[in-house]
Order: C-alpha cells, then structure tokens, then sequence
C-alpha cells in the first residue's frame, strides 16, 4: 500500500497497468486498492504541479502569519475554517511559535493579496495580528526542484 | 599524429596484443550520433550520487583535504568497511591488515590477479561475465578459462560445470554474483557447493560482489566471504559506484587475508599510491549516512525490474526473472537474429542500445542485456519499439 502511494506521490498519471507490474500485483488488486484509498481520504486528489509563471501567469504568493485569540470549546479550528473556506486560501496551517495560523494565499496581484488581507482576513474577529511576507521566487515545491539542470550526463553505452 | 612508421603493433607487449578491445565500442559510435536513443546499454546508475555524499567531498575540499593518504586507504574508511562486514555477513576483517582502499573494483581486480597469478596458471570464470574479468587475466600473465553457465539453470555455475574445466594449474576461481550481464544470483546452497569445490582443490576465490546490495525479490545477498572457512581463501571486491550511483568516482576496495592484501598493497603503492582522497571522504559518508539512499534506489530499481521482465515477458521473448544487479537477459532466438545483428537492427530501426550477450563471452550468444537503470518513462518506451522491431522485422 505504501509503495503504491509512494509510486502515485512522484507520478500520480502512471497507468494501472504498469502499477501493477511494478508492485508485483494484478490489475485488479490495484485498482480496488486506489478505491479504498480514494474512499478513505488517504488519496485526496491527484492534482499537477504547474510552473504556473513559465506559462506566463504574473501569480503573486504571500505567506500570512496570523495570531488569534483561541475560542472557548473549539479553540483555533472554528477561526480557521473561517480562514480555509476562501478558495483565495491555498493553504493553511495551526503552528507552534511566535504566530498561530501560517497560510498561504495566491492572487493576481500585490493589490489583490494586501486587498484580501486587508479586508477579510485581519477583520475576523479573533485575530488580532497579520504579517505578510510576499514570495520572490521559488526552488523547490513538493519536493520538486523548480530549475532542475541535472541531467543524464552518462555514456550512452558502457560495460 | 601521424605515424611515419607501420610496425608499432609490433613493439607492443604481447600481452597488450593478446587482448581484443572491448565488443561494446561499436555500438556506442552508432549510438552516439543518434538524436533520439534510448539507452539500454548503460551498465551505470542513472541516479545522480546523493547529495549528502556530494556534500561532504565539497565540505573536505573547502578544508583542504587535498592531499595523499596512507596506501591501504584512510584509517577511518577502512574502520568503516571492516564495521560494516561485521554487521552485516559476521565476517572478522581486521582494519589494519585486510583491507585495501582502491581505485574502483577494476583496480582491485587488476592488482589480485597480478598478486596471486604466475604464469601459466589457470583462472576458472563462468561467463557470461564481466568484459575485463578475461582481459585483467592474460594481461596478469594467466589463462582465463570460460566456464559457460547454462540458461536452464538461469546462469548460475555448479561445481559440476566448473570440474569438468579443472587442470593441476586452475589456481583461482573469479566469480561475479550478482551477475553483469545475466542478473542472475546464487543462493547460499549454490554457493556452500561452490566453497566446496574451491577447498577440495585448494583454489584462490576471487568474488566481484559490486552488485551485492542490488539484490531483489525477497532474496539476500550472500557474501562468499562469510560462508564458512571461506574469509582466508577469498578476495573480495567491493566499491560504492552502483549502490552509491558513485560509478565516476572510481572508489573501491578489497578483504582479503593479511598475506594477500600486503602483496596487493605493495603494487598498488607502486603504480597508483593511493585512492583519491575527495572519494575516500565521499565513501565514508556513503557508509555512515548513505544506507537510506542506497534504499530507495534499490527499491525504485527493483519497481522498474519487474516492468521490464513484465514487458518481455508479455512480448513473448523467452527470459528467466533476474534477481539482482540491474540488467535483464533476454533470449532474443526467436526473432531468428544473432544477438549481434538483433542489437545493432534494433538500434537502426527503432533507435533503441542495448548490448548484444555475445560481447560477455561466447555462451551469452542468443542473449541480448538489457538494463534497467533508467527511467521508467524510458523503459516503457523502449519496450514500446523492441515490441514494434519484433513485429515488423521477425527473419
């Protein structure tokens, strides 16, 4: 299971068939094992990872440090649904440290992200600070390295 | 340059003469102008080394580790080897007196065999093999003897095979398991028969076992070394190029008895001084932290193992599951080719390398190796036009 999971983390467009040469198993035994991990919520979606500014779109990233004020009974979780339910929001997370919520917002531009900051996410009630740090440019994503230049440098036949 | 004269050949050492110049050149001219190959034929990892190893040489470089080392190799590697031996096969290798750092296996090899051999004596290597375990003989002045492994018993060598090559000068018995080009293993009773039969006839083994930790399927390695009373009479050759991807850093290593090992180590002092030292530090951390690593690409090698002897095995050519190493062996008879003439169509038609079984002695005849040290993107392609070639070009 783990290694079928694994297999689909690097390259989830793998066809079943060579799944299930590679891991040693039927067709069929793959293709049930995908549905009940799909079901489970173990496999949440097979997204692409896109270069999104080689293609030519001007995206602007911010990170957002967020400090609130816990709620009684639900503590953080009611304040960050509030927060994760934007689709601007593309990812959240409840951190230990100096700040409470880091998320991660995308946007056309400058003015949109300050814009979404400004008015959605510092009026929630509970939170009580904002810090926005904009993304210059990145190296690696989902452990994909954006600009790799290795390459097979090899013989093309050897001993 | 041009030579003036014709009869250089003549003013080299026999020896020299005696050899035949690697079968494989060919193909990778041919190859080598091609836009769109796909190889096949790489017998090295298609992973870059891991970039902790990498960074630790770069670490020793910006201190200045720029100079030579003791002969034998650094005292701390050689620590390192002897521990790993212990933990892994229980071997007793004692740090001090039976381990020689070296220049990659080739050069372990080179210098065993000028150790041990005298001239004329016999050395037994089961083949298909290896392309320089016949050459590193005759240029050590022995007589390399082929002993051809058979196809129905998926190219492992049996005591019987081997007897039937004995003289009263067989000294030495050179094997390589896991096998290049077969992928074939031995298991522990293949190989207790085998330590046998060197003890009834008092040979030297030499064990090539540079693809020990690509072992697949369940199965372990063993290391003939660790069978019993074998560590004395063995030499063993190791390196880190194929489970480490550290192919061009050309750092390996032998254990052998003290005796032995003091012999190879005053050649190696004469004629290579030492390992380079920015591979020594690159093989120490390989040893310490590289374990992870290696596994992965053990376990990413043995993924595309399994797709590849799945797709031969789907387009009918007759091939028996290789367990080790990372090369598969197909029997290519069918198609009504010589491997020869089947790897070089192959590559004209269908742009696809790959190396004919004949070029690993005569018994590879029939075979072509194949090896999946490449993307599984290229496997599935490559296997796409070898279907395509069959179909079309069948004699």
């Amino acid at each position: 299971m783990r290694e079928l999971l694994e297999l689909l983390e690097h390259d989830s467009r793998r066809p079943v068939s060579d799944l299930a040469a590679m891991l040693n198993r039927s067709e069929y035994e793959v293709e049930k094992q995908l549905k009940e991990l799909e079901k489970s919520k173990i496999i949440l979606s097979y997204n692409t990872l896109i270069n999104w500014e080689k293609f030519g779109d001007d995206t602007v990233t911010a990170i957002i440090e967020i400090n609130l004020t816990p709620q009684r009974e639900v503590g953080f979780d009611a304040i960050a649904e509030r927060i994760y339910r934007f689709d601007e929001v593309r990812t959240v997370y409840l951190m230990s440290g100096s700040f409470d919520l880091l998320v991660i917002i995308e946007g056309k531009s400058l003015k949109d992200v300050a814009n979404f900051v400004a008015t959605r996410l510092s009026t929630i009630e509970g939170v009580t600070a904002t810090r926005s740090h904009f993304m210059l440019k990145p190296y690696k994503k989902d452990g994909v390295i954006i600009h790799d230049e290795e390459r097979d440098r090899r013989l093309v036949v050897s001993p | 340059m041009k030579e003036t004269r014709t009869d250089w050949k003549s003013r080299l050492s026999p020896g020299v003469n005696a050899i035949a110049p690697s079968g494989i050149r060919k193909f990778f001219d041919i190859a080598a102008s091609m836009e769109d190959v796909i190889s096949l034929g790489v017998g090295e990892p298609d992973f870059v080394t891991p970039w902790s190893i990498r960074e630790s040489c770069v670490y020793g470089l910006e201190r200045g580790y720029t100079s030579y080392t003791a002969n034998r190799g650094m005292p701390e590697l050689r620590e390192e080897i002897a521990k790993y031996y212990a933990l892994r096969y229980g071997n007793t290798y004692d740090a001090a007196t039976d381990i020689l750092v070296t220049v990659g296996v080739s050069e372990a090899l080179d210098i065993a065999m000028r150790a041990v051999l005298s001239p004329g004596d016999e050395v037994l290597i089961p083949e298909p093999c290896y392309v320089s375990y016949q050459a590193c003989t005759t240029l050590a002045g022995g007589i390399p003897v082929a002993v051809p492994a058979k196809i129905e018993n998926e190219f492992r060598i049996t005591p019987a095979e081997l007897e039937e090559h004995l003289t009263d000068k067989t000294r030495v018995l050179l094997i390589g398991y896991p096998n290049n080009p077969t992928g074939a293993i031995m298991t522990r009773k293949d190989l207790l028969a085998i330590a046998d039969f060197a003890e009834k006839h008092d040979l030297i083994v030499i064990s090539d076992e540079i693809y020990g930790d690509l072992t697949y399927g369940g199965e372990e390695h063993v290391c003939f070394s660790s069978l019993p009373n074998m560590q004395e009479r063995t030499i063993l050759l190791n390196g880190f190029s194929k489970a480490y991807a550290m192919t061009g850093w050309r750092i390996g290593y032998s254990l052998a008895n003290p005796t032995i090992t003091a012999a190879m180590t005053k050649i190696h002092q004469y004629t290579m001084l030492c390992a380079p030292i920015t591979a020594q530090i690159a093989a120490l951390e390989a040893l310490r932290h590289g374990e992870k690593y290696m596994k992965k690409m053990v376990a990413e090698y043995d993924r595309r193992r399994r797709l590849i002897y799945d797709g031969f095995t789907k387009m009918g050519l007759e091939c028996f599951e290789p367990k080790g190493a990372f090369y598969i062996f197909p029997n290519i008879t069918s198609t009504g080719y010589n491997s020869n003439d089947f790897a070089e169509k192959l590559l004209q038609a269908e742009h696809v390398a790959l190396v004919p079984g004949s070029a690993f002695g005569a018994c590879g005849e029939g075979h072509v190796r194949c090896s999946y040290a490449t993307s599984i993107d290229k496997i599935s392609e490559a296997l796409v036009r070898i279907e395509n070639f069959i179909k079309n070009h069948r004699k």
